[in-house]
C-alpha cells in the first residue's frame, strides 16, 4: 500500500516537474496515435459510409469481416506486421521496422475496423428520408451521401474516439514493430510495460495518469462539441 | 420559367401489384393541378416518378419550357422539387435547413442569406431561425419543408399531401402559401390530396386518380 502511495507522490512530482523524458514519450504517443487516427478515420469513414449506402458484390462478407476485426488481437497484428516489415519480408526493402511509421501502421490496422464498423452502424441508423430529402432538393448522389454522413456525425465522432482509444492504449503490436527504443519509438504504453518490469513504478504510474488524462480530455472535447452543436434543440 | 409536364403511357408496378397503368396527361405550365384519390391509389408513386426519383416501368415523361423539351439530367432535376408528406428535417438550425438547396447549388453566401431570410418571413418561421429544426411541431416542419422547396425557386413543384396530419391553423397557413404561389404563376404546382374541399379551395384543375388511371373531376 505504501509503495503505491509513494508511487503516486513521485508520479505527481514527475508530472509537475515537466520531466523531459516524460514529455518526449507523451509527444511521441500523440504523434503516432494522432497520425494513426487521421489515416484510420479517412479510410474507416469512407469504408463505413460506402458499405452503408451502396450495394455491391461481397458487401455483406466485407461487413462481417470488418465487425470481426474489431477485436483483432494486437500481438497477432504486431507479429504479422513484423514478418512483413522485417528485412526478409515482402516489405523489408522499405526499412520501416522499429520506426514510428511501423507503429502508425500497426495502430491504423487496429483502429480502422472499429471506425469503419461504427461508422457503418451510425450511417445506417440515419432515417432514409434524409437522403431522399436531399435528392428532392437537387443533391447529386455524392451531396446526398454527404448529407447522410453529416446527420450521422455524432456516431462517427464516437467511432473516432473509440478508434483513438484503441490506438493510444495499444501495447502489444507497437512493442513488436516499434521496439520501444528510447527517444525514438518509445510511447506511453510501452514505457509503462518496461518501467513496471524494472520496478520503476513512479514513472510507470506517472505515464499511466497522463494516459488517463489524455483519454478524459478527448472525451470531454467530444462531449463539448456535441453539446455546442445540439444547443438549439432545447 | 414554369415547366409543362407531359406523361405518355406511364406504367408502374411493384412485384405483381400494378400501381399506375398507362397514364397519359399534360400538366400545363404555371398552373396549380390537384391530384385527388383515395390512399394507395398511386398518387405518391406518380409524384416520385415525375420528380425523377423513380423510373416508370414503361412509358415516358417530357418536361418542356418556352425553349422546347428539356433533357433529363442534373440541370432539370434542379428545376424540380418534391415536398414529401413526412418532411425530412436535417439535424441543424431552421436557417441551415432552408439554406441547404441553395448551398448545394453553390449560391453565394450573401444571396443565400438574403433569400433564406425572405423565405423565413414568408413561411412565418423567422422567430425560430436559430432553433434546431428537430424541435419544430409537425405543422411548422411542414411549412419548413415547403419553404425549403420554394427558396430554390423551382419551375415545377410537387406537394405530396402537404397538409395531412397537421392542425387547422397550419393547414390554413400552407393553403395561403400555395394560393400566393398560384397567383404569382412562376411555378407549375402538382399537389396530391384526398380532401375534396381543400382541392376546390386551391384550384379548378382537379384530376381524379382511381385504380392507377387519371380522369377529370
Amino acid at each position: 500500500m505504501d509503495s503505491i502511495w509513494e508511487g503516486f507522490v513521485k508520479a505527481f512530482a514527475l508530472i509537475l516537474s515537466f520531466d523531459r523524458e516524460l514529455l518526449d514519450i507523451l509527444l511521441m504517443s500523440l504523434r503516432v496515435s494522432g497520425s494513426a487516427l487521421i489515416i484510420a478515420s479517412i479510410l474507416g469513414i469512407a469504408m463505413g459510409t460506402l458499405t452503408a449506402l451502396r450495394r455491391f458484390p461481397f458487401r455483406d462478407t466485407l461487413i462481417t469481416v470488418l465487425h470481426s476485426c474489431m477485436g483483432l488481437p494486437s500481438v497477432l497484428v504486431g507479429l504479422l506486421l513484423y514478418l512483413i516489415l522485417s528485412r526478409s519480408g515482402p516489405m523489408g526493402f522499405m526499412a520501416l521496422l522499429y520506426t514510428p511509421s511501423a507503429m502508425i501502421l500497426a495502430q491504423v490496422i487496429l483502429a480502422f475496423p472499429i471506425i469503419a464498423s461504427l461508422t457503418h452502424s451510425a450511417v445506417l441508423s440515419v432515417d432514409p428520408i434524409i437522403r431522399l430529402t436531399a435528392q428532392t432538393l437537387g443533391a447529386t448522389p455524392f451531396q446526398a451521401a454527404k448529407a447522410v454522413v453529416h446527420e450521422a456525425r455524432f456516431g462517427i465522432m464516437s467511432a473516432m474516439v473509440a478508434g483513438f482509444g484503441r490506438a493510444i492504449s495499444e501495447v502489444g503490436a507497437v512493442l513488436i514493430v516499434g521496439g520501444n527504443i528510447a527517444g525514438f519509438t518509445r510511447v506511453m504504453t510501452t514505457t509503462i510495460a518496461l518501467e513496471t518490469d524494472k520496478g520503476n513504478f513512479a514513472l510507470a504510474l506517472a505515464i499511466g495518469l497522463i494516459l488517463l488524462a489524455v483519454s478524459v480530455c478527448i472525451n470531454l472535447a467530444f462531449y463539448r462539441i456535441q453539446r455546442r452543436t445540439t444547443a438549439g434543440r432545447s | 420559367m414554369p415547366l409543362t409536364l407531359t406523361l405518355n403511357n406511364v406504367s408502374k408496378a411493384y412485384d405483381d401489384d400494378k400501381i399506375l397503368s398507362g397514364l397519359s396527361y399534360t400538366f400545363s405550365a404555371g398552373e396549380t393541378h390537384i391530384l385527388m384519390g383515395a390512399n394507395g391509389c398511386g398518387k405518391s408513386t406518380l409524384l416520385r416518378i415525375c420528380a425523377l426519383l423513380e423510373q416508370p416501368d414503361s412509358g415516358s415523361l417530357a418536361y418542356s419550357s418556352g425553349n422546347g423539351e428539356l433533357q433529363v439530367g442534373l440541370e432539370l432535376r434542379r428545376r424540380i422539387t418534391l415536398v414529401l408528406p413526412k418532411v425530412g428535417v436535417f439535424n441543424s438550425t431552421v436557417f441551415n435547413n432552408l439554406a441547404y438547396g441553395l448551398k448545394i447549388r453553390s449560391i453565394a453566401k450573401n444571396e443565400r442569406t438574403e433569400r433564406v431570410i425572405k423565405m423565413l418571413k414568408f413561411i412565418g418561421l423567422e422567430h425560430k431561425k436559430n432553433r434546431n429544426a428537430l424541435t419544430l411541431s409537425s405543422g411548422e416542419a411542414q411549412r419548413l419543408g415547403i419553404g425549403r422547396a420554394l427558396v430554390i425557386e423551382p419551375d415545377l413543384l410537387f406537394l405530396d399531401e402537404p397538409t395531412a396530419s397537421i392542425d387547422n391553423k397550419n393547414r390554413e397557413l400552407i393553403e395561403a402559401i400555395i394560393l400566393q404561389m398560384k397567383e404569382a404563376g412562376h411555378t407549375t404546382i402538382i399537389m396530391t390530396t384526398h380532401d375534396s374541399s381543400q382541392a376546390e379551395r386551391l384550384s379548378k384543375r382537379i384530376i381524379l386518380m382511381k385504380n392507377g388511371k387519371l380522369g377529370a373531376a
